[in-house]
């Protein structure tokens, strides 16, 4: 070796790999407009189709005339419920087991519902027809409130349903309920209730919102009646179930239908599902044999494509008078609007809810949901969480700091006091999850040092008196969030989507001069996948991560993978990708041992090729052995350096976080500032930093939204009064609070690399954390629960509730 | 959200503009930054067959002085008043109110003209025009008249507007030196609309409000002078009693409607809260 001779550190930092803060390479596109998205496909001949949608939330369809419609310059077709019929579409099924109307077929059942789809030259020729299709409603009464939908007298809104007492989750107690689904002990749940020292019991609400993500769902569908072969490009989080969907509903074999979904300006849950858009713009595509263009604006995204939330959750805990958590109980009422379009692995109808016993050790736990159907849009979508943890993660943090509020301790304290202890992973929770691993208590501690959260209390303390003395209008809240997610769906053995197992995979094709691509059943919205899937290739196999590209997103080529969502990427695509770079390292293996006339066993791989144990000058590089696979492999190999894995995950994975937001609120105006936010993520071993830090500040900055205002609101009658950004709440750069990242390290023990995920933990312990903080500042005045979410009005009204303004 | 179809006219002079509108009648409406207007178009709620664009109208541009008044030409944005010396020397809250009008590229488009004949009540300007003892020149096939800002608005997108009239300048007297003013605009996030918002100028004369003048943005269908509340604090130090009756007596004048900014209650109380904060601010930059 000489002065030249890289150090083992510089080569292992040429590789950019694990661990390594390498730069999004997909930025570079990105940042500079050369993304190409859906909106950006401009094919021969492409026609437009935009929607005529139902101004009213219930009413009965009787009529929809065309005829003027047909004579605007421009447009071609007009497409309702009974062309549909023809080719049997007006309905279709959904990932809940439900179905949905396409276009809407005799009846609406929410505002700005589907109702006809007019297919024209241009976009400004389809609005011109849509405001010329006149359909005439006969309004029916409007189901608003879940509390009311199973009332005796309520509407009907599912004519489709009367009269069947079974839907796919088991029995229907009323035309509107959908399914109850019921989890845990309930005799050894009441029992621990029963003799309870202390109790809580407390509706607590999240409120539906939206996923919002800047870009909207859309789609090109193009048919060619020749070939008989459909193309679709779309804004597809799961491009492969996509296909299959389509090819189960349309009736076309699978192999000549080709889904490609190009650069997608995030999704969060919205751009899992089917919609009408995609039906419809395909079925005018087969109908005018011309590729036919759909693109949602924004109002229609907010109003009409799935939302997220609206679970109110009934919660009691029972514990010791010194802090002990006994039992958890916990019934949800479930609003999904007009049709049940959640999009959850196929048997769990209120997604993995089941989290709900969190971080805590609790003995006992009982669940039950209800789903019910309003006039409302459908959904129900992850947006930026696992199925429904978010929803639990809230339920179970409000109701930790709502007990602490009663035993008179801090919230940190009763926590740390309930934890699960980390000798007890793997852990069995009492509601049917086993957690992998975690350290609760230091996660927790660490937390509480590094934000000086005893200080904190002092000061608030200070300050509570200072207000009740007059000379401040400010209180101060201090909102402590501790959140374990599931996150990784998951392992064949109870997670489907209509049948087909979620597994993930990865197919990795070494060239000769040792670069290679990597082909990946997930689908980046923006995560940075191709950033970080080839930081996980360059450190298992020894390729520079520039060497290595990565693809994503086309049915033809991508091995059949069921796609991102629910943090599913890192720990399911990301493990078969890490599966498959050991397939090629086995084989470069059997190479090297050849090259270098030594047996295999003899061996070992050092940072970026294979070493003969004992002679560290006999080395081959991973360049070399692709460059060997193509010419000289050992007598009766064959030639070439490919891999293909197919991951079906053992367990889900359970990253984990303490996070502390710290808020100022003026009661005069209800103006809140978040004056501090401190965020510590454990995710298990962490991939890319940098990437990781993005992913906590947009996951923040999402949680910060929710619960500080971002919702979809409808009035008493049903109109929904939230359809664009100057309403439903998107924080800009400039209320955005700064944020401060932290974290500990405790991998996966299932996991190849011992990932966890991370894309969505920051929103599911973001909410509980600001909400926390806003329920602490009020809760000296005498509230125990303020609904979310706590936009400056509201804030006021509970300030005001609680006589702190006249 | 896509605009119906409309023919675009681009004159290069007032009097070519006048004329266009007149010629083309109800059906023409004169587009300034079209900030206002064009997101009317897209959701059509405004469905103009023909544009006059101003933009080709040098003379509609510009900030000058004339007598003891700032003249700003209709077609001015609201970056150029920021960029302006004039304007932050003599009227600082011009400035300060400018700047809390939605973001830089609404800025860059968005002119004065547009936003005070809109006749949005969620528009800034108004008020504050109404504050300042502003008038605006209009001009039509029949000449040229001079409205007051206070006698412009009328109802919501109503004004003293007559069909075939442009608002060609927006002239503003010079506040007395030694005023003080200020800006209080409560929202939810930057680009949006006021929960309320209040603009005082005032001036003191041994430590007592000599004169004053309050305009309150969107708590009624149309900007307000809030008169009687600007009356309770002459000749006080703006203590606590005199600062709560100057509060309820803007907010007897408020009538807003309930949104998702709030409920009418919420949207009065912090009107007056606004009022007493832009009071004691103007109070305390008063020389
Ligand atoms: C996201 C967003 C947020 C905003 N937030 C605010 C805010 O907080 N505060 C605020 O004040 N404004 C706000 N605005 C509005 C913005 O300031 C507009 O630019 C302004 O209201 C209108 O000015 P304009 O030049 O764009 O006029 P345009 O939109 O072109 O015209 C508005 C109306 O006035 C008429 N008009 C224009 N010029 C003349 C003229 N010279 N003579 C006669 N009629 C004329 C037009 O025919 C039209 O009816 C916001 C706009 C957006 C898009």
């Amino acid at each position: 070796m000489n002065d030249l001779t890289p150090t083992r550190e510089q080569r292992t930092a040429a590789l950019e790999g694990m661990g390594c803060k390498r730069k999004r390479v997909e930025d570079i596109r990105f940042t500079q407009g050369r993304g190409s998205y859906v909106d950006d496909i401009k094919l021969p001949g492409m026609l437009h189709g935009d929607f005529v949608r139902s101004p009213h939330p219930h009413a009965r369809v009787k009529k929809i005339d065309d005829s003027e419609a047909l004579k605007v310059p421009g447009v071609l077709a007009v497409i309702t419920a009974e062309t549909l019929k023809t080719v049997n579409l007006a309905w279709m099924p959904t990932l809940a087991g439900d179905v949905q109307m396409v276009l809407a077929d005799g009846k609406v059942l929410f505002q700005n519902q589907e109702v006809a789809f007019v297919v024209a030259t241009d976009r400004y020729a389809a609005d011109d027809g849509i405001n010329k299709v006149v359909v005439e409603y006969e309004p029916l009464p409007p189901l608003v409130d879940p509390f009311k939908s199973m009332d005796k007298d309520a509407p009907v809104l599912r004519e489709d349903l009367v009269g069947k007492m079974s839907g796919a989750h088991g029995p229907r107690k009323h035309d509107n309920h959908i399914f109850e689904w019921t989890v845990g002990d309930k005799e050894l749940t009441d029992a621990a209730f029963n003799k309870a020292e202390v109790k809580i019991k407390e509706m607590i609400s999240y409120h539906r919102t939206h996923p919002s993500p800047l870009e909207t769902c859309q789609c090109v569908c193009s048919f060619d009646k020749i070939k008989g072969e459909l193309t679709i490009y779309g804004t597809f989080q799961a491009p492969h179930v996509i296909r299959t969907v389509v090819s189960l509903i349309a009736k076309l074999p699978e192999h000549k239908i080709h889904v490609i979904a190009p650069d997608i300006g995030g999704g969060f849950g919205n751009k899992v599902g089917a919609y009408p858009g995609y039906i419809c713009a395909a079925v005018a595509s087969i109908v005018t044999g011309k590729p036919v263009k759909w693109v949602e604006d924004r109002i229609e995204n907010l109003t009409a494509t799935s939302f997220a939330r609206d679970y109110h959750m009934t919660t009691e805990v029972a514990a010791t008078k010194d802090g002990k958590v006994t039992g958890l109980r916990v019934h949800v009422l479930a609003d999904h609007g007009a049709f049940d379009a959640c999009a959850d692995p196929s048997k769990w109808p209120a997604g993995f809810f089941n989290i709900v016993t969190g971080s805590y050790d609790f003995p006992t736990a009982h669940l039950a949901v209800d789903g019910v159907y309003t006039n409302k849009a459908p959904g129900g979508v992850a947006y930026r969480c696992s199925f429904r943890v978010t929803e639990a993660a809230y339920c179970i943090e409000r109701a930790m700091d709502i007990l602490a509020q009663k035993l008179n301790m801090d919230p940190a304290e009763l926590r740390l006091k309930n934890f699960i202890k980390p000798e007890q992973f793997p852990y069995h929770s009492a509601l049917g999850w086993e957690y992998d691993s975690g350290d609760y208590h230091t996660a927790m501690r660490k937390m509480m040092e590094t934000t000086g959260y005893a200080a904190l209390r002092k000061e608030q303390a200070d300050k509570r008196a200072a207000f009740k003395r007059g000379e401040t209008r400010e209180i101060m809240g201090l909102g402590v969030s501790f959140f374990t997610e599931i996150v990784g769906a998951g392992p064949s053995k109870n997670c489907d989507i209509l049948g087909i197992a979620m597994f993930d995979s990865c197919e990795i094709r070494m060239h000769p001069t040792g670069a290679g691509i990597a082909r990946v059943g997930s689908k980046s919205q923006g995560q940075g996948h191709e950033t970080t899937w080839a930081q996980i290739i360059a450190t298992e196999i020894g390729i520079p991560a520039d060497n290595i590209m990565v693809e994503e997103g086309n049915t033809d080529t991508a091995p059949y993978g069921l796609g991102t969502y629910g943090s599913r990427s890192t720990p399911v695509a990301g493990a078969a990708i890490a599966m498959a770079a050991r397939k090629i390292k086995a084989k470069a293996q059997m190479i090297a041992a050849y090259k270098l006339e030594v047996h295999e066993d003899d061996l070992e791989f050092d940072i970026d090729g294979f070493r003969v144990k004992g002679l560290p000058e006999k080395f081959m590089s991973m360049k070399d052995i692709c460059w060997a696979a193509y010419n000289s492999v050992p007598p009766g190999m064959e030639p070439g350096l490919e891999a293909v894995s197919y991951y079906d995950p053992p367990n889900m994975t359970y990253p984990f976080g303490a996070y502390l937001c710290v808020m100022d609120i003026d009661v005069d105006t209800g103006v809140y500032n978040v004056r501090r936010f401190y965020a510590l993520d454990d995710c298990g071993t962490r991939i890319n930093p940098m990437i990781i830090e993005g992913q906590v500040h947009g996951g923040l900055t999402e949680a910060f939204a929710i619960a500080m205002g971002q919702e979809i609101r409808y009035d008493e009658v049903g109109n929904v009064v939230t359809g664009s950004f100057m309403d439903f709440f998107m924080p800009t750069a400039v209320e955005t609070p700064h944020w401060e990242t932290d974290f500990t390290v405790t991998p996966s023990p299932h996991h190849p690399i011992g990932a966890k995920g991370v894309g969505e933990s920051p929103n599911v312990g973001g909410v509980p954390a600001f909400s926390n903080a806003v329920n602490d500042a009020f809760s000296f005045l005498g509230s125990t629960h303020i609904q979310m979410p706590h936009d400056f009005w509201r804030n006021w009204k509970a300030a005001k509730q609680l006589g702190a303004v006249a | 959200m896509i605009p119906g179809s409309f023919s675009y006219h681009r004159p290069a002079s007032v009097a070519d503009a006048v004329k266009l509108l007149s010629d083309l009648g109800e059906d023409a409406r004169p587009l300034a930054g079209g900030h206002s207007l064009v997101p009317m178009m897209k959701l059509r709620l405004a469905t103009p067959a023909h544009l006059i664009d101003l933009h080709g109208i040098a003379a509609l541009r510009g900030i000058s002085r004339s007598g003891n008044n700032l003249v700003i030409g209709a077609m001015t944005t609201q970056h150029e008043l920021l960029a302006s010396e004039d304007v932050a020397k003599a009227m600082p809250i011009l400035h300060e109110a400018a700047l809390l009008i939605a973001d830089p590229q609404v800025r860059y488009r968005g002119t004065i003209g547009g936003n005070v004949a809109n006749g949005d009540p969620g528009n800034d300007m108004p008020a504050l025009m109404m504050s300042l003892g502003a008038t605006y020149r209009l001009e039509g096939s029949g000449g040229a008249r001079d409205v007051a800002a206070a006698d412009f608005y009328q109802g919501a997108y109503f004004t003293a507007l007559e069909p075939g009239e442009i608002l060609t300048s927006v002239s503003v007297p010079v506040p007395a030196a030694g005023h003080g003013s200020a800006y209080e605009k409560l929202k939810r996030k930057v680009g949006d609309y006021a929960t309320a918002a209040a603009a005082v100028v005032l001036t003191m004369a041994g430590g007592k409000v000599a004169t004053c003048s309050i305009g309150l943005t969107n708590v009624h269908e149309t900007p307000l002078l809030a008169t009687d509340a600007a009356k309770a604090v002459i000749g006080t130090s703006l203590d606590a009693a005199t600062l709560k009756k100057a509060a309820a007596a803007a907010e007897a004048i408020m009538a807003p409607a309930a949104d998702a900014r709030g409920p009418v209650e919420y949207r009065k109380h912090v009107g007056g809260i606004m009022v007493t904060r832009a009071l004691q601010r103007a109070a305390a930059k008063a020389k």
